[in-house]
């Protein structure tokens, strides 16, 4: 590990001042930026302790929405009561992430920004080339062993895998990145390899994130998130979805639809071609499975990982035909 | 050229001053600077539950804590748990029982995470107990006997 300075930040526009130097980097949780420093990936020259600022980490729910400060422990939002009642996708998102003491550690704006798992990132030791960790050295997965690859929005430069569970649920549901004085919506935040892979989010340098807002929604209280995994718990998803359900008046009709999906493309993956084609019809199964498979429209397998393009519209077809009452 | 920092740590009620590289873990601060070598190393990586220890009550895997974050936060052990030479913590005294080990390196994170799992209201049946102390790994496939060690300590504290 490359030798650093270690600074603690009694306020954002401490953290700000002191992230200003150059090498600084911000850290929150410590869960992804240690375990990269210790991997060799990432290299700071000085740490900006920014875990014992106060009044960031405040959770706060009412009619409109719910507002996460950027310091809120993955698990503080995981077990709190208003957002497992009007956001429970989200909610479910984070209690199925990592292990009870990484959810301990862990803040919301450091988990949005945790980085790709993809083993060639991780190894730079063994694996030199690298896009998004070294532009224009090539990319050591395509070719590879690319099982836990990306079958959407890939390009000749990456195919990592977008690791997260939660900003798959706040992609489904339009909540908003707070960096400060501006903001800007989740979908926008993250952003796709093409040919700059080094560049993973909207976020400037010296900014930071503050919040996170999420609109309220009949959608996104009755919500799900379902992963599946190599293994049951402790582990990544091999495909997610987070999906939330609207129906009429009549119990049958579907009069909103949110659908995304998580550990098969580069960024969360908002999935609107499902939504379109089903809002407006009525909920049966037949209809349900079929415009799931309208997720993963455009999908590039490689030579590892074609099961996810099988496994991620039946996951949509479940979460939806379950939150229907129909599986 | 690295510039050592000075810190103080608050383990297991004892107030510890230590001069140490801001690279050094939690982890390595028990267990090279300050002789506590009940919290294990297993993975170094966060994937494994052995180093885990409670910061502020709170179960964390020290590892990947930096020394430096934790100061000013009381830190509790394994040593911690019980008085030397006085009772077993009741979570120490249902893992022996059950025989809820075999190698035994895991056991020390095991049993933090089990204080802590109990106490988050997380040991309500064996399922949830499964759920919530899926990241402490064994290797030896002591799972069967750590479930039943917990759902009794959890059955007594209750
Ligand atoms: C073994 C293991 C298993 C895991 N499993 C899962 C899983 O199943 N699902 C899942 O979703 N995640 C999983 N994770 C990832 C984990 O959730 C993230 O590491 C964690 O959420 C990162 O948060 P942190 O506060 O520790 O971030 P840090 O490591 O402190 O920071 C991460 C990055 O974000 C930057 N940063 C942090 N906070 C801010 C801020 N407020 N503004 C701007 N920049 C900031 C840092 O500079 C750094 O670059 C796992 C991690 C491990 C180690
Ligand atoms: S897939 Fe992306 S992250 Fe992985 S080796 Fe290729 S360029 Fe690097
Ligand atoms: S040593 Fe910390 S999780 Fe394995
Ligand atoms: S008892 Fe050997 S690793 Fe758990």
């Amino acid at each position: 590990m490359k030798a650093f300075t270690y600074q603690r930040a009694g306020s954002a526009e401490d953290a700000a001042r002191l992230a200003a130097h150059p090498g600084a980097m911000l850290l929150a949780g410590g869960t992804t930026l240690l375990d990269l420093a210790k991997c060799g990936v990432a290299e700071p020259d000085m740490l900006v302790d920014i875990g014992h600022i106060s009044g960031l980490d405040a959770i706060a729910v009412d009619a409109g929405g719910a507002t996460i400060g950027a310091l809120a422990k993955m698990s503080a939002v995981a077990d709190h009561a208003g957002m497992r009642a009007a956001f429970p996708a989200v909610a479910e998102s984070l209690s199925q992430a990592a292990s009870a003491q990484l959810r301990n550690m862990a803040t919301i704006g450091g988990n949005l920004l945790q980085r790709t798992r993809c083993p060639y990132f991780r190894d730079p030791a063994a694996f030199p080339a690298c896009n998004k960790r070294d532009p224009g050295s090539g990319c050591a997965a395509i070719g590879g062993v690319t099982r836990n690859h990306a079958v959407l929005g890939t390009s000749e430069a990456c195919i990592a895998t977008y690791p997260g569970d939660l900003a798959v649920a706040l992609v489904a549901f339009d909540a908003a990145v707070r960096l400060g004085g501006r903001t800007i919506a989740v979908e926008e935040f993250f952003l796709v390899p093409g040919d700059t892979p080094a560049r993973e989010h909207a976020i400037g340098p010296g900014e930071m994130i503050t919040a996170v807002a999420i609109p309220a929604s009949p959608a996104a209280r009755r919500s799900t998130f379902l992963k599946v995994r190599d293994r049951q718990s402790y582990e990544f998803a091999a495909a997610s979805a987070a999906v939330g359900l609207e129906l009429g008046p009549d119990g049958r009709t579907i009069r909103d639809l949110r659908v995304a999906l998580g550990g098969v493309a580069t960024v969360p993956w908002r999935c609107r071609a499902v939504e379109d084609a089903l809002k407006g019809t009525l909920l049966e199964p037949e209809s349900v499975r079929a415009a799931s498979r309208l997720a993963v429209e455009g999908a590039v397998a490689q030579a590892d990982n074609a099961h996810k393009i099988d496994l991620a519209p039946r996951l949509v077809a479940r979460a939806i035909l379950s939150l229907g009452g129909l599986a | 050229m690295t510039t050592e920092i000075t810190i103080e740590l608050d383990i297991n009620g004892r107030s510890e001053t230590l001069t140490l590289d801001p690279r050094v873990t939690l982890l390595d601060a028990l267990r090279e600077h300050l002789g506590l070598t009940g919290t294990k190393k297993g993975c170094d990586q966060g994937q494994c539950g052995a180093c885990t220890v409670h910061v502020d009550g709170a179960r964390v895997l020290s590892c990947l804590t930096l020394a430096a974050q934790a100061a000013g936060r009381p830190v509790t052990t394994i040593e911690g748990l019980s008085a030397p030479g006085g009772e077993l913590h009741p979570v120490q005294a249902a893992f022996l029982e059950h025989d809820a080990f075999q190698c035994g390196y895991c056991t020390p994170g095991q049993i933090m995470s089990a204080v802590a799992c109990i106490r988050e209201g997380h040991a309500g049946s064996d399922e949830e107990i499964r759920e919530y102390m899926a990241g402490n790994l064994c290797r030896c496939g002591a799972y069967p006997h750590i479930v039943a060690a917990v759902r009794q300590a959890a059955e007594m504290a209750s």
